[in-house]
């Protein structure tokens, strides 16, 4: 019943009848009959608005909303200042296409500009590109940038998220190209089978790492790199944006390549997506960025204005020989990341790390005092992994009190003969000490 | 208009963060950063007034008439964005236990569920995050079918010469080698050129129908029925489904797999260029090869043969939520939709063709194409320049420069939720601007004159890379 | 523009000046003006080997990219680093820019003088 149509079915009738025909059926004469659906589709009856919003309000009501949360592995549960939602949600930005046409569309375009510069900068790197579509897919593409006629294998780490890994096995099947995962130790890439690897392979294109690592681990990125430099392939660290905040930058790092998963800046749990692909790289690498560019240039009047850019490199013209197929970025989702940049400045940007790192030093050191130690040794920032009795008995207790903990790994800790449970914690500075408290006292409880 | 970096001023900024309530700890010294970070340190009143500034500087489809083709720019209802507003989706944590997260599960089958009697397919995937994110999704279940059965000879994708960039581009992302099929004078596919080109080499065949000049190919069910039989597998292009759902059904006129736009035809805002959605619907042959985790009776699982992930989690959730919102709005009467924009098209094809060279003057679907070749060789008033007059109108252009098969094209896409006033009025700036390329050429030449900006110099910015502000 | 007596021309718009038993490449007037202002070459390596008749790189323009083909086979003794770094001097000086030089010439396609080829793009 519902309809967005605005015609009505008399002014349809008169429209059809001026150009020739008698009715749709008419109009459809061109499609072969063979081709048509019989009959009706099987779908609902369709719904007036509050028929609408009652039915998916009533599906949205079946969720459990966590009021604190102590789960990342991913998926970050981070402040969203009111200004951002406010100003992302006005039609212009949120309705809008992509901005081929410069003219009408200098506010996505400065805004993506806007966007590029910010994450250049806290990624310590020269340029970054309009963004993709979400970390895992942005660390895909970033390892075929490094690919070219004498470098094809991806070399990754052990120690990064399994479900990036996943994304680049996925893409690199379709391309044809060799993933080799260098094993964790001891919850950090094992740096001699990094040597080693890459010491027989001339045909190394990469080494990325996650930075700090799945289990929370700030490893030693500047040795890695140095490694896979020493080899002749190119460095990519996947880094959490809001970590930047006290820790040391790809740039510091000499990293080829940042990514990330932008989600983090400004945009909410959202069960999974949309999400957004952070993507920096160092000048020299312009050419192989895949996705859109947007760049400064002057109007007929000499007056300032941006377009999108190098745009040779995109599937529209290179077809075939592009590198990429991806056309949209997430450019609402980047919007959104650059007025929560422009909001926290650098100085919440600094606030918000240490925030984070504090609270999960706090909780470590806390959950330590009634024996769930730390996993692995190496310094953290806002996760870690401890050991637990039984990691279902306490995240179902905690789920009764609305609390979501951590998230059930296998970390290897015990080199897979695991006697104990372990749990991957984040903190954010959502996390207040009330929160951290009231989970230790429930662990407390239930051991 | 100033850069918010411009804005900035030291020691100014927003109080967002509260003091730490528990003692400051930072991993070890030689861990931190030293490098000097530059981001705006602004007041939240003048944040405000630049992005403001900035909204006012972009066209969104509530500004005005959209008709760029291929790109479906259809009224955004506004309860879709109420909905996946409400914190019962937008606060779920993607690694919640399922049994907090039914209500999200029981939308995302059945939207599926929907799409599936749609497309007429038997499964969907939500993981790729857009339209050629689905097609890439789409190829690589052709390529794991192939691999799967041992087939491993396969090595050919055949895509129409008028083919959107990035069927040949995902191809390529793919593995496979782009075999290009000729479109013959009706500007549909050369079945000869077909035919020659089919062998034990093709994987499938990648096809938009209708097809990027805005034909239904009345030899569709030739066409798959041929691929099949060189044992290749047939991708549909649904960029272009608003024009037949609910009329046509992609499987039943003989495809095996098949991605659709949610962020076109199914009226999720398209936010300045993302995020969309591109679920990808296949046969269930494909199904073993799905990728991502699906939850199935509250428990997650995998295909077995899974080609593995497209995005990190369970693709763009919060848009598939807009989606369910217009489809349970929608309901059956899904072919209205169809029949309003087709309809819509035509009456400005009719109203414009007297003037205006139509690439292919027959019934059209969603969409049409005007080859300006013509006018442009007599008046050096080319598409671009169409298309920029247009903004003075209010008009955002159509689509210029493709389908590549047609020279001086100009695609134009109405969509069904435009009125007929809207529609004469567009047809009347046509039909002025007509008059104008003959009467005062260079007026038209040198629009826009009122937007904000004019036209900009697109070598420059190419030739001399500025890609951010220096500090 | 006066297309040089002294080159060989392809009909696929390349030039060729030879240099003793080397080669130098590259695009003629006509192609660059069909093109219009370029910004980018992609060019292949020193030591790659050419085919006569197949692509040995692009150019890329605002909104087109396009192929250059070979006239000639044998191995890339040089490229031209100065196009690389700006493409504009194939537009402002197409017979000096040369893209490539080529050495151990094994078989060259169908090369016309510049009066045939003026006639056969004029």
């Amino acid at each position: 019943m519902g309809t967005f149509i605005p015609n009505t079915k008399e002014e349809q009738l008169k429209m059809l009848n001026e150009i020739g025909y008698k009715d749709f059926d008419d109009l459809f004469k061109v499609i072969p009959a063979e081709a048509k659906v019989k009959g009706e589709l099987n779908l609902p009856e369709g719904k007036s608005e509050i028929e609408v919003d009652r039915a998916i309000e009533g599906l949205a009501d079946k969720n459990v909303i966590f009021r604190s949360i102590f789960r990342g592995a991913g998926a970050y549960n981070h402040y969203v200042p009111s200004a951002v939602d406010a100003i992302a949600n006005k039609e212009e930005f949120l309705t809008a296409y992509t901005p081929y046409q410069a003219e009408i569309s200098q506010g996505i375009l400065q805004s993506i500009f806007e966007y590029q510069t910010m994450i250049a900068e806290i990624m310590g790197m020269d340029i970054a590109n309009a963004s993709l579509y979400d970390g895992a897919s942005a660390a895909a593409e970033a390892c075929w940038m490094c690919k070219d006629r004498k470098h094809s294998t991806i070399y990754v780490s052990g120690a990064i998220d399994e479900r990036i890994l996943t994304v680049i096995n996925t893409y690199s099947f379709g391309r044809g190209s060799k993933v080799v995962v260098i094993p964790a130790k001891d919850g950090v890439t094992d740096k001699d089978a990094l040597k080693a690897a890459l010491a027989e392979d001339p045909a190394a294109a990469c080494f990325l790492m996650q930075y700090p690592n799945f289990y929370g681990i700030v490893e030693d990125a500047e040795e890695l790199c140095q490694i896979t430099h020493d080899a002749g392939a190119k460095f990519i660290m996947y880094a959490h944006p809001l970590s930047l905040g006290v820790l040391k930058n790809p740039g510091e790092i000499g990293a080829d390549i940042a990514v990330g998963e932008g989600q983090p800046l400004g945009l909410g749990l959202e069960f999974g997506g949309p999400y957004l692909g952070l993507l920096a790289t160092k000048q020299e690498n312009m050419r192989q960025i895949p996705g859109r560019l947007i760049g400064e240039t002057v109007d007929t009047r000499g007056d300032r204005g941006f377009v999108l850019t190098i745009q040779a490199r995109e599937q529209h013209i290179r077809r075939e020989k592009a590198s990429s197929n991806v056309c949209s970025n997430e450019a609402w989702c980047a919007l959104r990341a650059g007025i929560y940049l422009s909001t926290i400045g650098p100085k919440g940007f600094e606030q918000v790390a240490t925030l984070c790192s504090s609270k999960a030093h706090y909780m470590a050191a806390e959950l330590e005092k009634i024996g769930m130690k730390r996993c692995f040794e190496g310094e953290f920032w806002n996760e870690f992994t401890t050991t637990c009795p039984d990691a279902d008995k306490l995240l179902a207790a905690l789920e009764e009190k609305g609390i979501l903990g951590g998230l059930k790994v296998c970390c290897g800790c015990c080199d897979n003969d695991c006697d104990t449970d372990c749990i991957l914690w984040c903190c954010t500075e959502l996390n207040t000490k009330e929160d951290i408290d009231e989970v230790i006292a429930i662990a407390k409880e239930v051991f | 208009m100033k850069l918010i970096f411009e804005k900035s001023i030291p020691g100014r900024g927003q109080d967002i963060f509260p003091a730490c309530d528990v003692p400051v700890a930072l991993p070890a010294e030689d861990k931190l950063r030293k490098a000097e970070v530059h981001l705006p340190e602004i007041s939240e009143n003048e944040m405000g007034r630049h992005y403001t500034a900035l909204a006012k500087r972009a066209h969104g489809v509530n500004d005005g008439f959209y008709p760029l083709g291929s790109c479906t720019m259809k009224h955004n209802p506004r309860i879709n964005e109420k909905m996946a507003n409400l914190p019962g989706f937008a606060k779920l944590h993607p690694l919640q236990p399922a049994h907090t997260v039914e209500g999200a599960n029981a939308l995302i089958a059945d939207l599926e569920k929907m799409l599936c009697e749609i497309t007429g397919m038997d499964g969907v995937t939500f993981q790729p995050a857009a339209g050629a994110h689905g097609e890439f999704t789409g190829l690589l279940l052709i390529k794991a079918y192939h691999t799967d059965r041992g087939d491993t000879e396969r090595s050919e994708i055949l895509v129409p010469d008028a083919a959107h960039g990035t069927n040949p581009a995902s191809a390529t992302m793919a593995g496979y080698k782009t075999v290009v099929i000729k479109s013959n004078e009706n500007g549909t596919v050369d079945l000869d050129d077909l035919k020659a080109h089919l062998g034990p080499k093709t994987a499938g065949l990648m096809l938009t129908n209708p097809n990027t000049v805005g034909l239904f190919d009345p030899n569709i069910m030739e066409i798959t029925r041929l691929v099949h039989e060189a044992g290749g597998l047939c991708y549909y292009d649904g960029a272009n489904l608003n024009a037949v759902i609910g009329i046509v059904r992609p499987a039943d006129i003989g495809f095996d797999v098949i991605h659709m736009n949610l962020h076109k035809t199914f009226s999720t805002p398209h936010g300045g260029g993302g995020p969309g959605s591109g679920p990808c619907a296949y046969k269930d042959f494909l199904a073993p090869f799905a990728p991502g985790l699906v939850c199935r009776d509250g428990e997650y699982a995998r295909a077995e043969k899974s080609i593995g992930n497209m995005t990190g989690f369970y693709g763009n959730f919060l848009v598939m939520v807009k989606a369910y919102a217009y489809l349970l709005t929608i309901g059956k009467d899904v072919h209205t939709i169809a029949e309003n924009a087709v309809l819509n098209a035509n009456y400005m094809q009719e109203k414009l063709k007297d003037l205006y060279p139509i690439a292919f003057d027959t019934t059209c679907m969603h969409e049409f194409v005007i080859g300006l070749d013509p006018i442009y060789r007599k008046t050096h008033v080319s598409a671009l320049d169409v298309a920029k007059a247009l903004l003075d109108y209010g008009i955002h252009p159509p689509t210029i420069y493709f389908p590549l098969i047609v020279h001086e094209a100009l695609m134009i896409e109405p969509t069904e939720t435009e009125t007929k006033e809207t529609l004469d009025e567009a047809i009347e700036a046509f039909r002025e601007i007509y008059d104008r390329i003959f009467n005062a050429p260079e007026s038209v030449q040198m629009a826009p004159q009122t937007t904000p900006v004019l036209r900009l110099d697109d070598t420059k910015a190419a030739r001399e890379p500025h890609l951010r502000y220096e500090f | 523009m006066i297309d040089p007596k002294e080159l060989k021309y392809s009909r696929d718009d390349e030039w060729l000046r030879y240099d003793g038993d080397d080669a130098y490449v590259g695009i003629t007037d006509y192609a660059q003006s069909e093109l219009g202002d370029l910004v980018f070459v992609n060019l292949p390596e020193v030591g790659d080997e050419v085919v006569a008749g197949e692509p040995f790189g692009d150019v890329e323009s605002v909104k087109a990219v396009a192929d250059v083909y070979s006239p000639i086979s044998g191995e890339v003794l040089e490229v031209n680093e100065d196009i690389l770094d700006d493409a504009s001097l194939i537009n402002s000086d197409p017979y000096g820019a040369w893209f490539i030089k080529v050495g151990n010439i094994s078989d060259t396609v169908e090369l016309i003088s510049a009066d045939e080829y003026d006639e056969y793009r004029g």
